[in-house]
């Protein structure tokens, strides 16, 4: 046991000794900082910092601070929560008085700045990345030295090539034109727009033709490359947008589809279906272990489907079959259901916005190149939206219910007569499509706000897709949120969000007097009637 | 349709009620009487009536034509914005900024000059067409688009939906030139009558009681008139009438852009009244809203649309006083017992009670 201690306190010298090698250089320095003028101290903190020694930080912090002063003796100390400690030897010291260290804006501003920068010589690679990133975004080349300095000592490659990026970046202004070559030939790949502009700034004043023509090259590279960036990043949010869409169409296809009804309370199934993943959350965490919170989804989607699919066929039966064949009645009477639903909601649950927390599994996301992020949860909607509606599609395609809604949507009073229950199929149907907007309801608790008003924002969206699409083809409704979410998205970098949102919608005004029945329009008489 | 001797009578009868009784128990009846009408409730009243005049544009495209526009809240607003915009103009100087060239919130966005389409609405007369126009140009291009595409039941209702959705999102953006978010207010005067006095107050609401009886012979005149005849055609049997050679597509069209033309009317009365014109008129839950006014008061007669203007709001405010959680609940039971249990509204309720009474007496 001794022995161990014995290496064990060897081994701590061993490692602490380079550290100090410089003990007096450095002590001699932050007694400097207690000068007679204010210029004297920034000059003091500038010198320290210089240094490049990673016990600074913590000296320049508490200086900034006004934690840093002087004991009786004269010797420096950093006061912290009542104990006092030598920054040099790094040992906590009685005293029996403190003076703090007086100081102004410009130099709690110059030691701030000092201290983040020598972050960079932080024994922690997180921090050391943080203060790197942002020395590069002030782009100042006051930091030059000590990034060069700490280039010396990193060890992280990623760090080290950030180090070369931002070093490369401040030499793009350098008097040297062998030196702008080297850094526009170090940032060759480089796809940060501050960087582009700086690029640009240099072609515009630049003499040197070696160095010019290397820039050119490089800038329109970094076009090409930022444009594809700008493509695939329009391109992702377009397909998450229309996964959205989707997901709400999906079940109102099913209900407008099949039953020609148009369920204006379809978008409070949405919002059930939300609440049911909040509750089922809040149950996951007041009664199961830790360890299954990330699980809650999972149960969350069948709670889901099996609340808004009982609550469909109750209003089903208990309202819609009896406004059969009267359309504009049955609009007005599930606008009554979807007020009843949101204010009931609104009671239990209060008007606030409720936080329903990502699995951590579905949390954070691939980061790309030029700041571009494919965000998971975004991506498992993605993949969501398409499982449900191949699984929608196999249903209606495979299973004998299937087969009798198909009869029913082609020609009700055959399918009548050929002894298919049609009340029975209106009920499944409508519990099915109140079904798949409760599973969509969870999907979207996880990319937006869970409030009473969630399912109003969908309803007209999903009615677009639904009519752009076709009524009663689960392509057209595919086809018709793909194109709608991508058309949205590629038009809002040019029109805005919003006005992108309106051209989409006169659009579909304009579309349907063409094609009043869709992209995929059903064939037959049934159509008609 | 009514006799004519019974609809005079009843026309007399709510002009006596609205243009007499109500304006004598406000002015006349002394202050602490328990027949005095304060104030406010002449410019409640007055709300409601312009309400009256928009079911009552609803019920000619909805009740007699069978044409469910889930819009009708665009045209109103759009009105609504016409006379708003004549009355930023009558601020003038008054504003905020002192500005007499930009409204306030013109200047407030920096922008220095007016835009072309606030020229000359300045002139009273100009926005007062502009009134008429703006709704009814937009109901006659849409509705041309739509009813020549045979675009219709529920169809037809989610684009005219989707239009006043659109109209929303385009009216919240600043760039627009309409107030963005906040809309048009702070009016000061309308033809140089301070808004703020009880007498332009009383004025307005003559006015719209004055109005809801024009809408009325309106409605009546196009109603018993051949055309009317072929509207309710439409409405009962479109394709029927179709292959007797009407073209269903002008009726439509007929009936929509005139319902549009009163909406905007109904519009500009509202907007002195209440002193603010916002994006949220737009929104499509108002639409909807107006349906069920109609509903209640009963579809395709003269007197439901006023009645349930009347009955719906008069229940709103007093709920949303007396107990606001519970409007929404009462709101949706409402759509969902009118259509499921009284398909022709309070109009049909009275009548299938009479004639049951008739039937028991005989």
């Amino acid at each position: 046991m001794k022995m161990l201690k014995l290496v064990l306190a060897l081994l701590a010298l061993l490692s602490v000794v380079p550290a100090y090698a410089d003990d007096d250089d450095f002590a001699l320095r932050v007694k400097a900082l207690n000068g007679e003028s204010y210029s004297d101290k920034i000059a003091a903190a500038e010198a320290l910092a210089a240094l490049g020694d990673g016990r600074a930080a913590p000296v320049l912090e508490a200086l900034a601070d006004g934690r840093l002063g002087y004991g009786p003796d004269g010797s420096i100390l950093i006061e912290d929560n009542g104990a006092y400690t030598d920054p040099v030897s790094g040992q906590v010291v009685q005293v029996a008085a403190f003076d703090a260290i007086t100081v102004n804006n410009r130099l709690r501003g110059v030691a701030r700045g000092a201290a983040a920068r020598l972050a960079l010589f932080s024994p922690d690679v997180e921090a050391r990345r943080a203060a790197m990133e942002s020395i590069m975004a002030s782009g100042s080349d006051d930091a030059a030295d000590m990034v060069r300095t700490a280039q010396a000592k990193e060890t992280d490659p990623a760090i080290k090539a950030l180090m070369a990026a931002t070093l490369a970046n401040l030499d793009l202004t350098s008097n040297d034109p062998a030196r702008r070559l080297a850094a526009i030939n170090t940032l060759g790949d480089s796809n940060d727009p501050q960087i582009r502009s700086r690029l640009q700034d240099l072609l515009a004043s630049e003499t040197d033709p070696a160095v010019r023509q290397a820039a050119d090259k490089m800038l329109s590279g970094m076009d090409f490359r930022l444009g594809l960036i700008g493509f695939s990043a329009n391109l992702f949010q377009g397909l998450s947008l229309g996964s959205v869409l989707l997901l709400a169409a999906i079940g109102l296809a099913v209900t407008f589809g099949v039953m020609g009804v148009i369920n204006m309370a379809h978008g409070e199934m949405i919002m059930l279906g939300a609440y049911t993943a909040y509750a089922v959350q809040q149950f996951f965490r007041a009664v199961l272990p830790p360890d299954l919170i990330d699980f809650y989804l999972v149960a969350a989607l069948p709670a889901a489907f099996a609340v808004t699919a009982l609550v469909g066929i109750a209003l089903e039966r208990g309202v819609i079959r009896f406004l059969y064949g009267r359309p504009l009645e049955t609009m007005l009477a599930t606008w009554g259901i979807s007020l009843m639903l949101q204010q009931v909601v609104r009671q239990i649950f209060g008007a606030t916005n409720m936080e329903v927390a990502n699995p951590a599994w579905m949390t954070g996301g691939w980061e790309l190149a030029g700041g571009f992020t494919l965000t998971y949860n975004r991506v498992v909607i993605i993949f969501f939206c398409l499982a449900v509606l191949g699984g929608l599609a196999a249903l209606l395609r495979y299973s004998s219910f299937g087969l009798s809604m198909r009869a029913v949507t082609q020609n009700r009073p055959m399918a009548s007569a050929m002894g298919i229950p049609t009340g029975r199929v209106d009920a499944l149907t409508f519990g099915l499509g109140s079904g798949i907007a409760g599973i969509a309801g969870v999907a979207l608790s996880q990319i937006g706000n869970v409030s009473p008003n969630l399912g109003q924002g969908y309803i007209v969206d999903s009615f677009m897709v639904v009519v752009f699409g076709g009524v009663g083809s689960l392509w057209g409704t595919l086809v018709g949120a793909l194109s709608l979410g991508l058309v949205n998205k590629f038009l809002e970098p040019y029109a805005g969000a919003m006005l992108g949102k309106i051209l989409v919608l006169v659009f579909i005004i304009l579309f349907i007097q063409k094609r009043p029945r869709g992209l995929f329009a059903l064939k037959g008489r049934s159509v008609e009637s | 349709m009514l006799s004519e001797k019974t609809f005079w009578s009843g026309f007399a009868a709510l002009g006596l009620l609205f243009l007499v009784v109500v304006p004598v128990l406000n002015l006349a009846v002394p202050e602490g009487s328990a027949l005095h009408l304060p104030n406010y409730m002449i410019t409640l009243i007055g709300k409601y009536l312009c309400y009256a005049i928009l079911a009552m544009a609803m019920n000619l495209v909805w009740g007699y034509c069978g044409v469910l526009s889930l819009g009708h809240g665009a045209f109103f607003a759009l009105g609504g914005y016409a006379m708003g915009m004549y009355m930023m103009r009558a601020i003038g100087s008054r504003g905020s900024y002192g500005n007499a060239e930009l409204p306030d919130f013109m200047v407030f966005l920096n922008w220095k000059e007016l835009p072309w389409f606030w020229m000359g609405f300045d002139h009273f007369a100009f926005a007062l067409i502009m009134v008429m126009v703006v709704p009814g140009i937009l109901a006659f291009v849409f509705g041309w688009l739509a009813f020549r595409s045979r675009i219709n039941g529920v169809y037809l209702s989610i684009v005219t939906q989707a239009m006043t959705y659109a109209l929303m999102l385009a009216f919240f953006r600043n760039e627009m030139g309409f107030g963005g978010n906040n809309g048009l207010t702070d009016f000061k005067d309308i033809l140089g009558f301070d808004l703020t006095q009880a007498s332009t107050k009383m004025g307005l609401y003559l006015l719209s009681a004055v109005m809801v009886g024009a809408t009325f012979l309106v409605v009546r005149f196009v109603a018993a008139s051949k055309l009317g005849r072929v509207m309710m055609a439409v409405r009962d049997a479109e394709s029927r009438v179709r292959f007797l050679g009407y073209s269903v597509t002008s009726v439509k069209l007929f009936a929509f852009t005139v319902s549009a033309v009163l909406a905007g009317i109904a519009g500009a009365l509202y907007v002195p009244q209440v002193g603010i014109i916002n994006p949220s008129e737009f929104s499509p839950a108002n639409s909807i809203e107006i349906a069920i006014w109609v509903a209640v008061g009963g579809r395709g007669t003269l007197l439901g649309p006023l009645l349930g203007a009347f009955a719906v709001n008069g229940a709103k405010t007093w709920l949303t006083g007396a107990a606001p959680e519970l409007w929404l609940f009462a709101l949706g039971a409402l759509f969902i017992i009118v259509t499921l249990a009284l398909p022709k509204g309070l109009v049909g309720l009275w009548s299938t009670l009479r004639a049951k009474a008739k039937e028991k007496t005989q």
